[in-house]
This record gives structure tokens, sequence and C-alpha cells, in this order.
């Protein structure tokens, strides 16, 4: 059996992160798992600029974001391998993996980081009425096709679900010579960032249809069309609405599911909100020296971020090895951590708990439910506020974020801080 | 003249208002709440740019098409002329990072750059 300290599962921008991170933190033997045949993950598809903003100062395309991780890991000592696919992690923090060289590994860690990111929605989750004609895909396979694969999956296209995904390919498929028809979203609001509904659509006067969706698909063979409607409050279309749109593609950017099967199988406790599992400020979830970061713990909108959150649990996990498994998992803390809520408006957070002997400022994520103007968010513990400031715009498209002092933490009498929403009132 | 546009300097996304006149000057903008908003809607009311990003085809590499980005952002109005220049050109590989694969593309002054090795 091979022996490392750390085991990544996912090389992605959270796994290459994450083992950068613990490699500086003195961790000595790491080893990435990759499905793909090269690293990078999503990224290698994502073609347009925007990412590095806040990490890097600059705005970089996918490949080149990724790029800059898979050269400073060719500096280290981790190993790499790809092609490489991991179908389970026993007890004891074993994990199992396959490829067509080595035929099937067992790789005993001492920790390991899920680091597997996330994928699409797919049809089959919408409950869509039509025939399985082909042109129905993702908006991500679709961006493989034409970003990787290099040709076009169709001319005239509607793109249901106004997530990032597929508002920019929205703008590739027109730039590529495409004609897309609308964008429906089922929604009042876009679940995407305001940049790309400005450089994506409206500087392509491509319509984006709110409180919309798709309701029927047409075509036999090849899709010929689909019939859209407009929807009531309560997201049920409004009889008398319907429109029939020629189309032969149809793209589907309607949510991104984490992939944790992995983390399923193993027994690790999943926030039922994020669809990942539940962490600590480090990242360990439920299964003491098992980490989790990326879009496997919960979809980001930037990379950035991912990069940010799989330094922390490359640090957790450097601290957890280091410490031959002395820190305990996020479990079995006797009672004595702390447990972080969202109440009023806030969905979700991420760390769900935090160890009171931390040794640093938390800084928790969180989405909001709805569109919030002149809002405030609010910190509690106890009768205790630690936090409160105004938000001009508050939107489930965007990840917030709050910092809870380690000095709050240490001389906290509750046993749970409170993230919410306060609205209209002055303070 | 007044044109509407929303700011995309920071994720608020302020509803702004900019008014022109008759050269095209920009004489005022009203909606924004901050200094970045109103170099953003002075910018794109004047000279709006966009950083453009597609492939190029490649002959003999690992992958048939190689990711490629504009050196500088350049006029919004000459996107789909770039785009016809790029989609003519085919390029030999091996392609590394950075490497310029047309220069000066439509007069713009931008490269196109490849993003990624093939």
């Amino acid at each position: 059996m091979m022996k490392y300290d750390l085991v990544v599962v996912g090389g992605g921008p959270a796994g290459m992160a994450a083992a950068l991170k613990a490699k500086e933190c003195g961790v000595k033997k790491i080893i990435i798992l990759e499905r793909s045949e090269t690293l990078g993950g999503i990224l290698e598809q994502c073609i347009h600029t925007g990412f590095g903003l806040h990490y890097f100062g600059q705005e970089l395309s996918g490949p080149e974001y990724a790029y800059r991780f898979i050269k400073e890991l060719e500096k280290t000592d981790i190993d790499v391998k790809v092609d490489t696919m991991v179908t389970e992690i026993q007890p004891g923090n074993v994990v199992i993996a396959t490829n067509n060289v080595d035929g099937m590994l067992r790789i005993n860690a001492t920790a390991i980081i899920l680091a597997m990111g996330c994928r699409e929605r797919p049809r089959g989750a919408l409950d869509m009425p039509g025939s399985r004609a082909s042109g129905i895909m993702t908006a991500g396979t679709a961006q493989k096709y034409v970003n990787i694969n290099g040709y076009m999956p169709g001319k005239k296209i509607v793109i249901l679900g106004s997530g990032d995904i597929g508002l920019i390919m929205a703008r590739r498929m027109t730039l590529e010579g495409a004609k897309v028809e609308m964008v429906c979203e089922l929604m009042p609001y876009s679940g995407g960032l305001t940049r790309n509904i400005v450089q994506c659509l409206d500087d392509l006067g491509i319509p984006l249809k709110l409180s919309c969706t798709v309701i029927k698909t047409h075509g036999i063979g090849r899709l010929e069309g689909v019939t859209v409607a407009n929807v009531d409050e309560n997201r049920r279309p409004i009889p008398g609405t319907e429109q029939f749109v020629e189309c032969d593609t149809l793209l589907l950017s309607v949510g991104l599911i984490p992939e944790n099967e992995l983390t399923r199988m193993a027994g690790i406790i999943i926030d039922p909100v994020t669809n990942g599992a539940i962490v600590d400020e480090y990242r360990q979830t439920s299964r003491s020296g098992v980490f989790a970061c990326g879009n496997v713990l919960q979809v980001h909108d930037l990379v950035d971020y991912v990069t940010e959150e799989s330094q922390i649990a490359g640090e957790g996990a450097a601290k957890y090895i280091l410490s031959k498994g002395k820190s305990k998992g996020g479990k079995s803390r006797n009672g004595k951590d702390i447990h972080v809520k969202a109440k009023d408006g806030v969905r979700y957070v991420v760390p769900q708990n935090i160890n009171r002997s931390t040794d640093r400022d938390v800084k928790v994520y969180f989405r909001v439910s709805d569109i919030y103007k002149d809002t405030y968010v609010v910190v509690t513990s106890g009768d205790k506020e630690l936090y409160r400031k105004k938000k001009r715009k508050l939107a489930p498209g965007e990840m917030e974020n709050v910092t809870v002092k380690l000095e709050d933490i240490a001389c906290l009498e509750s046993n749970e801080i409170t993230v919410k929403l306060e609205v209209g009132k002055n303070g | 003249m007044v044109k509407e546009l929303v700011c995309v300097a920071c994720p608020i996304g302020c509803m702004m208002s900019v008014e022109m006149n008759r050269k095209k000057e920009v004489v005022s903008v009203t909606g924004n709440t901050c200094k970045r908003g109103e170099q953003y809607a002075k910018d794109e009311c004047t000279n709006p740019v966009r950083m453009l990003t597609t492939t190029i085809k490649v002959n003999g590499g690992s992958l048939p098409v190689v990711p490629v980005k504009t050196s500088v952002p350049i006029p919004k109005g000459k996107m789909f002329e770039c785009m016809a220049e790029i989609n003519n050109q085919v390029v030999d590989a091996p392609i590394k990072t950075g490497e310029v694969l047309i220069c000066n593309i439509c007069d713009t002054g931008a490269d196109i750059v490849a993003t990624n090795e093939v």
C-alpha cells in the first residue's frame, strides 16, 4: 500500500491551491489525484477573462489562472496522478483509486482534502416534457464542445437559466455566429453576476426574460423549438402566456451541484442547504483528518474565493498532519465548538462550526435568499452583537462574507453565533 | 442625449444616467454612488472597450483549438470584425501560453495571444 501524508482528491483550482498551501506549511508527502487528463479542472474550458481580479489583481482567462498554479506545482515535489479516478474513501483514511497504468491503488493517508468540484444540474432534474431530441445540453457541455473540441453544437439557441455559465455561453455562441434567441430565467432576478448580464447579454442585444421558463421541448431526432411561458409568484406557468420559439439547441444553466458521492459514501455529514460537507473554520469535515474546499463544499461565484478557501483547508490539513492527528474532527469536540447559524434571509453559512480554541479570525461566507436593499448584516451570539454593517444591495447570486474576530470567539458565552439580516432599521 | 446604463465596477450595480452633449462628450453622470462608477460611465459612453476571448484553429496539436485573448481591450464595435479575422487563421502546434499569434488585429493595436498550451 502507498503511504502519503496528504491525498488531495481533484486537481482543479481548489485541489492545487490546497496542496500548494499544505506544502508551504511543511507537509512532506503529498499527492493529487485528478480524474481528467490534465490539471486545471473546469478552468481549462473557461477561456473568458475575469479570473484573478481579487487574488492576482489581474484579469486572467481560466487557463491562465490554472497555469499559474500548475507551474507552481511543477516547482514542488508534490506527486500528481492524472487520468485517475478515486472511487472510495475507506475507514482509516484509505483512498481507493484506479487508472490505466497502476490498476487499482490503495493509498494510506494521514489527511485527505476533498476538492472534487461540482457539476451542472442536468435536464433530467427539471421535469421538462418533450422527447429526448439531440440539441439539449448543459451550458458547460456546450462550452467544452466550443472551447476545447472546437465545434459549434448549434445555430439557433435558447438558454434556460441565467447562471453565469449560461450568460458566458450566450456571448460565446453569438461571437461564433450562432443566434441566441433569448435567455429565460424562472426567478424574477438573474442568478448571474451583473457584469456578465451587461457584457454578455446587453452588449449583444440578447433578451433576458425574467419569470419565464421552458415548459416543453419540440422535435424528435433534433430539437426544433421550445415553448416558453411566463410564471407566477409560485413559479407556475401562467396559462395564455405560452410562446413557441424556434431553435435547434437548448442550453441549460440551471444550477450547480457539489459532487459529493465520495463524501456521502464515507459517511461524512452533509449540509442540506449547501449540499456540501459541514465543516469547521479549517474546513475539516465531520470525519477526523478529512477536509473539503472549493465547489465541492459550496458553489462559489469566483475562483479567487475558491483559492482562498482551499488555502485555509491546506493549512488546516497541514496543522492536522504536523500535530499527528491530535486536532479533533468537526463532530467530536465534546460540545465545546461554536455553531454558526443562518437566520432571517441568510440562506446558509460556511463554516458551520468554529473551534472555541481556534487560532484565527474566521471569515464566515454566506448567501442571502432574496434580493435585499439597504439591509444590515448582523452577527450575534446570545445577547451580544459582534458585527453590524449596512449593505446597499445583497443578491443570491453574490456570495458575501463577514469576519468574526479571534478575540470575540475566545470570550463567547454562548455556543452559537447567528448571521442574519435586518431590513429597514436604522442603527 | 441621456444614456442609461448599469455600473459593473462593483457588485452593487447602480443604475446610472449619463448626459451627453452633441459632440458626444459626457456632461454629467448621476445615479452612481462612487468615483469608480463615474469613471466607468465616462469610459463606457465615450470609448467602450472589451477583452475579446475566443479560440483559433490549430494544426497538429493535442487539441483542435487553442484559447486566445486580446492583449488589451478592444473597441466594442470591432469585436465581430476581429472574430472574422481570427476564424480565418490556422496556427501550427506547438503553441505556448503567452505566444502572440496575430499582431495588431484589425488595426486595434491589440495582439491575439494564446492563453494555453497546445
